[in-house]
């Protein structure tokens, strides 16, 4: 683990370093880290999903001291926050935007794995706990919207509650047991409530396990080589951290620019409106990062199985490291893989679109099409590319292309530090 | 290293065990009222049942009560609702069940059904839909006069609370 032999200059710290050796830690994980060299942009959503895990709960948790979890007055509390709290507008915008880039962010970081092999051999426990905080993150989402109790919330929470009753035999008291009643009421919005203040703590948790795997394996790298020698790498500090706020910078000023120019812009005006269980708004969606999942859904006529779609196109993530065949990582040396790629983009881009529209006529038929590509995508084509695509040659180091064979530095860079 | 070749569990095998299932059994113990306290309590339990006055409800009018915190739709079936649902082939149907099994016998004017469409939980509109019965704005479904499914995703006719009439224009669900 420990990629430093770093000891504290200060004599308290070096003492407490004695105790628990906490600075030589963050040093070897944070400063002397070696990071592969050529790590371009897209490996910068790492840091910018770290950063909105920790802005969603502290933005959280200061909300949380102006709401009152009761279906009489949930969304009179939010709307409390909005008018009455010092800067409660800013801080439910930042939430509720916050969650969407959240989203944004992790998948471009998901796109970014496939594209580069991210999930191959040997990180498919790190790909597996990532896909495990996805769906933490999505249940997060799911009840932090049921929060503000009006018709979308309401009715949000009744549509995917009830997906559980699609389950034989024992769906409905499952369903019954999620409520706490026979229907989505106070029960539910308390229940939910408190495991929306959980999972981000559990999302955390996991978090940990990810990096640890992450620092544990080393970092993939577009090349999607292994790291050979220390001509490969480059301190984490200055390198990566500068690249990283910079690219967190940049990502700051869209989050920025959503919540103060068009802070509702990605939510739906029937959700001002409190909740009524006994009128369903005349079109529900739900927000845009579940449409691609909700498409799938509504493609399949039979309810059961729609269900068991959704989920499947979830869970197949997970299966990933064992479902590509190839050997190769990087797309950029797959010729073929990077067209089924791109493919595998806009499939889900238009899933995501068809979502959003009514279920009816060419949009079910396109989204059955869509849905069957996907699973294609996942158990058909991946498996059998590996055996019949035709690798382009690998670069036989990171840094070849870069220094050339000679290994001397052309002017930039720095090595890491000697592994200890 | 000595090598020890047991040929059956050693007394201290059966107190790992004898201890692993004490402990599994204590942790289930613990479990059971916080999984248990999940589940609907005594005050939702005791709102179990609601009484309602037929008298208001005009032919041809359907009006929405709410039962267990689930409307429920009664409908005041004119002779025309009554006879479209009755003569239907019930090998039409998605989810068979012939209009006289969701009525009372004597009562068929009187239609009370749940209001929640059997696909993901949406209340359908009244009077909508082609087969003038209800329509879920949600998914598409579409329910006769009977409240019994007809086209889209939804698999099951919408459900029928226990009722029964406590007088001639009156009736206690639940």
């Amino acid at each position: 683990m420990s990629h430093s032999n770093y000891q504290p200059k200060n004599s308290v710290l070096a003492w407490i370093e004695r105790r628990l050796p906490i600075f030589g830690f963050m040093h070897g994980s944070f400063v002397a880290y070696p990071v592969p060299r050529n790590l371009n942009y897209w490996w910068t959503f790492g840091g910018i999903l770290s950063f909105m895990l920790g802005v969603q709960i502290i933005t959280g948790v200061v909300l949380v001291m102006h709401y009152t979890p009761t279906s009489l007055e949930a969304f009179n509390s939010v709307e409390k926050i909005m008018r009455d709290v010092n800067y409660g507008w800013l801080l439910r915008y930042i939430h509720a935007n916050g969650a969407s880039m959240f989203f944004l962010a992790v998948y471009i970081h998901i796109f970014r794995g496939l594209y580069y092999g991210s999930y191959k051999e040997p990180r498919e426990v790190l790909w597996i706990l990532g896909v495990i905080i996805f769906i933490l993150m999505m249940a997060t989402a799911f009840m932090g919207y049921v929060l503000p109790w009006g018709q979308m919330s309401f009715w949000a929470a009744t549509v995917i509650t009830n997906l559980f009753s699609a389950i034989p035999v024992f769906g409905k008291s499952i369903t019954q047991f999620l409520w706490g009643g026979y229907s989505v009421d106070e029960p539910t919005l308390q229940r939910f409530f408190a495991l929306h203040y959980l999972l981000p703590f559990m999302i955390a948790g996991v978090v940990v396990l990810h990096i640890w795997a992450l620092h544990h394996v080393g970092q993939g790298n577009p090349a999607g080589i292994d790291v050979k020698s220390d001509r490969d790498t480059v301190p984490f500090t200055p390198y990566a951290t500068v690249k990283d706020n910079f690219a967190l910078i940049c990502f700051m000023i869209l989050f920025a620019w959503f919540v103060f120019y068009i802070p509702n812009y990605l939510g739906h005006p029937d959700n001002y409106i409190p909740a009524n269980p006994l009128q369903t708004p005349p079109h529900i969606v739900p927000e845009w990062y579940f449409l691609p999942f909700y498409a799938i859904l509504r493609a399949i006529p039979n309810k059961l199985l729609g269900v068991v779609a959704l989920f499947s196109s979830i869970i197949v993530l997970a299966f990933l490291p064992w479902l590509d065949t190839s050997k190769v990582r990087s797309a950029r040396f797959r010729p073929l893989y990077k067209q089924f790629f791109w493919v595998l983009v806009v499939t889900c881009v238009g899933l995501g679109y068809l979502g959003s529209q009514p279920a009816e006529g060419i949009y079910v038929i396109v989204a059955r099409i869509l849905t069957a590509y996907y699973f294609l995508h996942f158990l058909v084509i991946l498996p059998v590319l590996g055996y019949f695509e035709t690798p382009k040659p690998l670069p036989k180091s990171i840094s070849e292309p870069v220094l050339g064979k000679s290994g001397v530095a052309v002017g930039i860079g720095a090595r890491a530090p000697r592994k200890n | 290293m000595s090598k020890t070749v047991t040929t059956e569990p050693t007394r201290r095998d059966f107190l790992y065990i004898a201890t692993a299932s004490v402990g599994a059994v204590g942790a289930a113990a613990v479990a059971w009222p916080i999984i248990s306290s999940m589940n609907p309590d005594a005050s939702v339990l005791a709102m179990s049942s609601t009484e309602v006055d037929l008298t208001p409800i005009a032919e041809g009018q359907i009006i929405t009560v709410k039962w267990q915190g689930k409307p429920v739709f009664i409908s005041h079936r004119t002779k025309k609702e009554i006879q479209e649902a009755e003569n239907v082939k019930l090998s039409e149907l998605p989810d068979p069940q012939p209009d006289s099994a969701r009525v009372k016998k004597g009562k068929e004017e009187w239609l009370v059904v749940i209001g929640i469409c059997t696909h993901l939980g949406c209340v359908p509109l009244g009077h909508e839909g082609e087969y003038g019965g209800w329509f879920c704005p949600c998914h598409g479904s579409v329910y006769d006069t009977s409240g019994r499914i007809r086209k889209g995703p939804a698999p099951l006719n919408l459900a029928l609370p226990p009722y029964e009439f406590t007088s001639d224009k009156a009736i206690k669900i639940g």
